[in-house]
């Protein structure tokens, strides 16, 4: 944008000899506000910088104490692999709740809703978004466990699962999912729906077969986005899920997630530099890594449908 | 009429009215499923808050806000301490995020060349930040903690920092959308009349966009109200028994408060914690409709 803003003479444009060339004066104090506006825009990569040297160094001593093949293990006390397998069991879990939801949510309010009636539909969608996630955890444990799962579905479920805190989080990022997907689904040109009806194809079949393929890539941002936000979301897991690491498939058991791991751990003071103190932080750069690889999928898959059209 | 024509009628109307004239059990189903995907979420509410309010209903009382809590006196259990540190730690957020973020904003909508590779940097981990996980904002509020030198971390500070972290990229990403609303023609007038970018920026881009901005950052705070995870890195207890005083004192919030009686077994405490959940819920509630208020009554359309 600057490109249109500068203020200066364009370079090599000579000036009638008598007016001043403002272009070129030296404006100290305005110089000094756009490096502090600077400053503050590269506090941002400052920030992530800052995540990773605080997150290594303890790991680098967690590492010295604790071999490379006692945290990637299957089982012990510092075995992060049960963790990774649990919070993959909720994550699952979650997007089959979401994406369906998400992407049907999505198809109307860009399919099938008027302008009008979207500004008024789009906020119920977003609502979700709004509740804390502590409280999704207290709805999981009080009401999906014993309530919708044990009385009214009768599973034979532990107190905490993963299928309860999977369900829940999937409720949670339902929002995420819709709202990206939308955008994906507008930014399909109209002249491919025109296109389709004019071959006769009802609304339904055009939404499935012109504009889900048109916007797929746009779609799997949005998918693995949520998944990004289920593999990081910690309150939910830490009160549904359960304690105990559990290398288990069955979503009815309960089953420690990396998020959970940590919470608990954080929670039971232990002093700075123990080797239960530096774990915390293994098992947060793990989770770190794994949603940064899952971010950056999905912005090259947001670039990817931004060009098509 | 020829079969084209009726079926150039049919496609028009279906594209102008928004109504698909073939109603057949297919679409039909498939329709009933996006309905039922859209009102899924406020079936849910409802559900939840209703779930909830029977749950925490014997404990609405003026106790709740006006005594601190006590185990030993469950009836009587109330989160003054937590109600009181989080507005603490959400005005320590707001003063450390809101001048950083509209700082960051500026910089990128009117300063910054977009060609330029540094630039492209700073976009790329913005939206990376925004995406990652709150727990390990907490990690990095624990480290940043140590370096200025504090020696315990459970104090308004600490949750000021990690909440602030938290919602910088949000405040950028709104203020940025808010700034960029503002049209060319206004930013070109000021500096035809000899103004600087600055002090175009300052006097004219800025305040046609403070609607915006405003609306941003709260929804940005209403996010950060009910976040637990960063504060339990910091080791925030969930029982304090004074209120907060100095940005240094210790503190507990209510989302904290809300997970520690809730992994408690007791009946009596988890009553009190479904009435603490209405109590955030209302504190949320009234962020949201604050920012519903200024953009429905300060946007503007240009």
């Amino acid at each position: 944008m600057s490109t249109t803003l500068d203020a200066g003479s364009p370079p090599g444009a000579s000036l009638p000899s008598g007016i001043p060339d403002l272009g070129k004066k030296a404006r100290p104090g305005e110089t000094a506000i756009v490096w502090s506006l600077r400053v503050s825009a590269l506090l941002s990569v400052a920030i992530t910088v800052a995540i990773v040297v605080a997150l290594s160094r303890p790991v680098v001593d967690f590492f010295r104490e604790i071999p490379f093949g006692d945290f990637f293990a299957t089982e012990g006390r510092f075995a992060v692999l049960p963790l990774i397998s649990a919070t993959f069991v909720v994550t699952v879990i979650a997007l089959l709740v979401a994406v369906p939801l998400g992407l049907g949510a999505a198809m109307y309010l860009s399919e099938y809703a008027s302008r009008r009636a979207r500004k008024v539909l789009k906020p119920t969608v977003e609502l979700l978004a709004g509740v804390p996630s502590v409280v999704y955890g207290f709805f999981a444990v009080f009401f999906v466990t014993p309530t919708l799962l044990q009385d009214i579905l009768n599973l034979n479920v532990n107190f905490t699962n993963a299928l309860a805190a999977g369900l829940v989080l999937g409720v949670m990022i339902v929002p995420t999912v819709a709202s990206l997907s939308e955008d994906a689904f507008t930014a399909v040109p109209q002249a491919l729906r025109q296109g389709s009806f004019a071959m006769g194809a009802n609304r339904m079949q055009t939404t499935l077969r012109v504009v889900l393929p048109a916007a797929l890539s746009g779609v799997a941002a949005a998918v693995v986005l949520g998944m990004s936000r289920a593999v990081g979301e910690t309150m939910i897991v830490a009160l549904a899920a359960g304690g105990q690491k559990n290398l288990s498939a069955d979503p009815r058991e309960g089953m420690q997630t990396m998020t959970g791991f940590i919470a608990q751990t954080a929670r039971g003071e232990n002093p700075v530099g123990s080797t239960e103190y530096n774990t915390l932080f293994a098992v947060g750069l793990t989770l770190f890594v794994i949603t940064l690889v899952i971010n950056f999928v999905s912005i090259a898959l947001v670039r990817r449908f931004r060009q098509e059209y | 009429m020829s079969a084209a024509t009726v079926a150039a009628r049919e496609v028009t109307h279906a594209i102008a009215t928004g109504k698909s004239r073939d109603r057949n059990v297919g679409s039909l189903v498939f329709l009933a499923g996006l309905w039922f995907s859209l009102f899924f979420g406020v079936m849910v509410l409802v559900v939840l808050i209703v779930d909830t309010l029977i749950d925490g209903s014997a404990r609405f009382d003026i106790e709740l806000i006006t005594e601190y809590d006590s185990i030993l006196h469950p009836e009587a259990f109330g989160f003054r301490a937590g109600i009181l540190g989080t507005v603490w730690v959400m005005i320590g957020t707001a003063l450390l995020a809101v001048p950083l973020g509209i700082a960051a904003a500026l910089y990128l909508e009117e300063f910054a060349d977009n060609t330029k590779w540094y630039n492209r940097v700073i976009e790329l981990n913005l939206q990376n930040l925004a995406a990652v996980p709150s727990v390990v904002y907490g990690l990095l509020a624990v480290a940043t903690m140590a370096l200025i030198g504090f020696d315990s971390t459970d104090i308004i500070i600490g949750g000021a920092i990690a909440l602030a972290l938290l919602i910088l990229p949000v405040i950028i990403i709104t203020t940025r959308e808010a700034v960029r609303a503002v049209p060319q023609d206004i930013r070109q007038g000021s500096l035809a009349l000899g103004a600087t970018v600055w002090q175009t920026t300052w006097r004219q881009t800025l305040p046609s966009s403070i609607p915006g901005i405003a609306t941003g950052t709260i929804l940005g705070l209403s996010r950060a109200i009910g976040e637990a995870a960063p504060l339990l890195m910091l080791g925030v207890a969930g029982s304090v028994g004074f209120d907060p005083t100095s940005p240094t004192s210790q503190f507990t919030a209510l989302p904290i408060q809300i997970y520690s009686l809730s992994s408690s077994s007791r009946e009596d405490l988890r009553v009190a914690a479904a009435a603490a959940i209405i109590v955030l819920l209302v504190m949320i509630l009234t962020l949201n409709g604050l920012a519903i208020y200024i953009r429905n009554k300060f946007q503007r359309t240009w």
